[in-house]
């Protein structure tokens, strides 16, 4: 009888930790309290950090605005097509995300290049179809090298112009954004168990009742 | 004292073991796990863990037939990179791979690895070969 009980207890202990692992993802970045007068009433609210406007180019040459992104999730990352390092590790693992999520209008894959000076429209149209990937799902994106640095401190990461050895230094993370253009995790793009935990995260923010509802 | 006896016997017969394996094999083996510490410094990223390339980006390292028939030139492309058009696996590639000038013996290594590691099986790749192939190198 006793034993039956420890069973019982672990039983329910195992549970427990089952139901907690399906938690929503955290918000990250910069949080500011914000303070309001809702219908006479002072109310303090936390504002999160979110992704400011943008205006970048596709591989098509189409014109991608935040515009283009509303209401859905999306990956970023930050890579160039000549890169001899991390990339192409990062795009080999980045290819899995894509082939889980392809079909999924409501999901977008962005590829910022940081080498826009030989990265150009045709380059990048010349990687994609060499890398396989077709139709909306995973653009790349040419900008201003100015414009590009910028966001990228927005999705807390690093990139600089070429070392002395004429290579560029930058993050191989993958961020995860939301619909409401919040950072929902970072993922180490070279490390493939950090990308099936951004594919599992990917399912768990889509189930979100915060995301369904959001457009 | 038990220990002691016990730990002789150990050592003689790892003594023994290795001496069981001809020389050709304990140079193999030297080469092939060396080789494989300068793959991941040097090719993984791009060539991939298991040697499977990146789609029509970059080549795999486990069509057999290609690494045959281009047994004599394979160090010439590690040492002075390769900037034309190749088919491997049915596929054609004609992206640049750098130039990586690594010290023969390197080559030797590298190539002892990846010619016996995913499907591949060529046998040791001699330091001789390769400075043999890299004096041919157009």
């Amino acid at each position: 009888m006793r034993k039956l009980w420890i069973g019982i207890v672990i039983l329910m202990l195992f549970n427990a930790c089952k139901s907690n692992t399906k938690t929503a993802l955290p918000i990250l970045g910069y949080k500011t309290p914000v303070t309001k007068t809702v219908n006479g009433k002072t109310v303090t609210d936390t504002e999160y950090a979110t992704i400011p406007p943008f205006k970048f180019v596709n591989q098509y040459a189409d014109t991608i605005t935040q515009k283009n992104l509303d209401g859905k999730i999306y990956v970023a990352d930050f890579f160039f097509t000549t890169c001899p390092s991390i990339c192409p590790v990062m795009h080999r693992n980045m290819l899995n995300v894509y082939k889980e999520f392809k079909d999924d209008d409501n999901f977008r894959i962005i590829s910022h290049t940081i080498d826009p000076k030989y990265d150009t429209v045709p380059v990048l149209k010349r990687y994609a179809d060499k890398l396989g990937i077709a139709g909306n799902t995973w653009w790349l994106l040419h900008g201003e090298k100015g414009d590009t640095y910028k966001i990228a401190k927005s999705y807390l990461q690093s990139v600089s112009e070429k070392n002395p050895k004429g290579e560029y230094i930058h993050d191989g993370f993958f961020i995860l954004i939301d619909k409401q253009k919040r950072i929902r995790g970072t993922y180490e793009g070279t490390d493939p168990a950090e990308v099936t935990k951004l594919i599992a995260d990917i399912k768990t923010l889509k189930a979100d009742p915060d995301q369904i509802t959001a457009k | 004292m038990k220990i002691k006896a016990i730990g002789a016997i150990a050592i003689l017969l790892i003594i023994i073991g290795a001496s069981c394996q001809s020389d050709d094999q304990i140079e193999f083996k030297r080469y092939y796990s060396g080789g494989s510490l300068v793959y991941q410094q040097h090719c993984q990223n791009c060539h991939g863990d298991k040697g499977q390339g990146l789609s029509s980006l970059i080549p795999p390292l486990t069509d057999s037939t290609y690494l045959k028939q281009n047994k004599a030139v394979l160090a010439c492309f590690i040492k002075n990179g390769l900037k034309r058009k190749i088919t491997v696996a049915g596929r054609t590639f004609d992206d640049d791979m750098q130039a990586d000038d690594i010290a023969p013996l390197e080559i030797a290594k590298v190539l002892t690895y990846v010619s016996n590691s995913f499907g591949n099986k060529m046998g040791t790749v001699t330091l001789q070969q390769v400075q043999d192939d890299l004096r041919n190198c157009k």
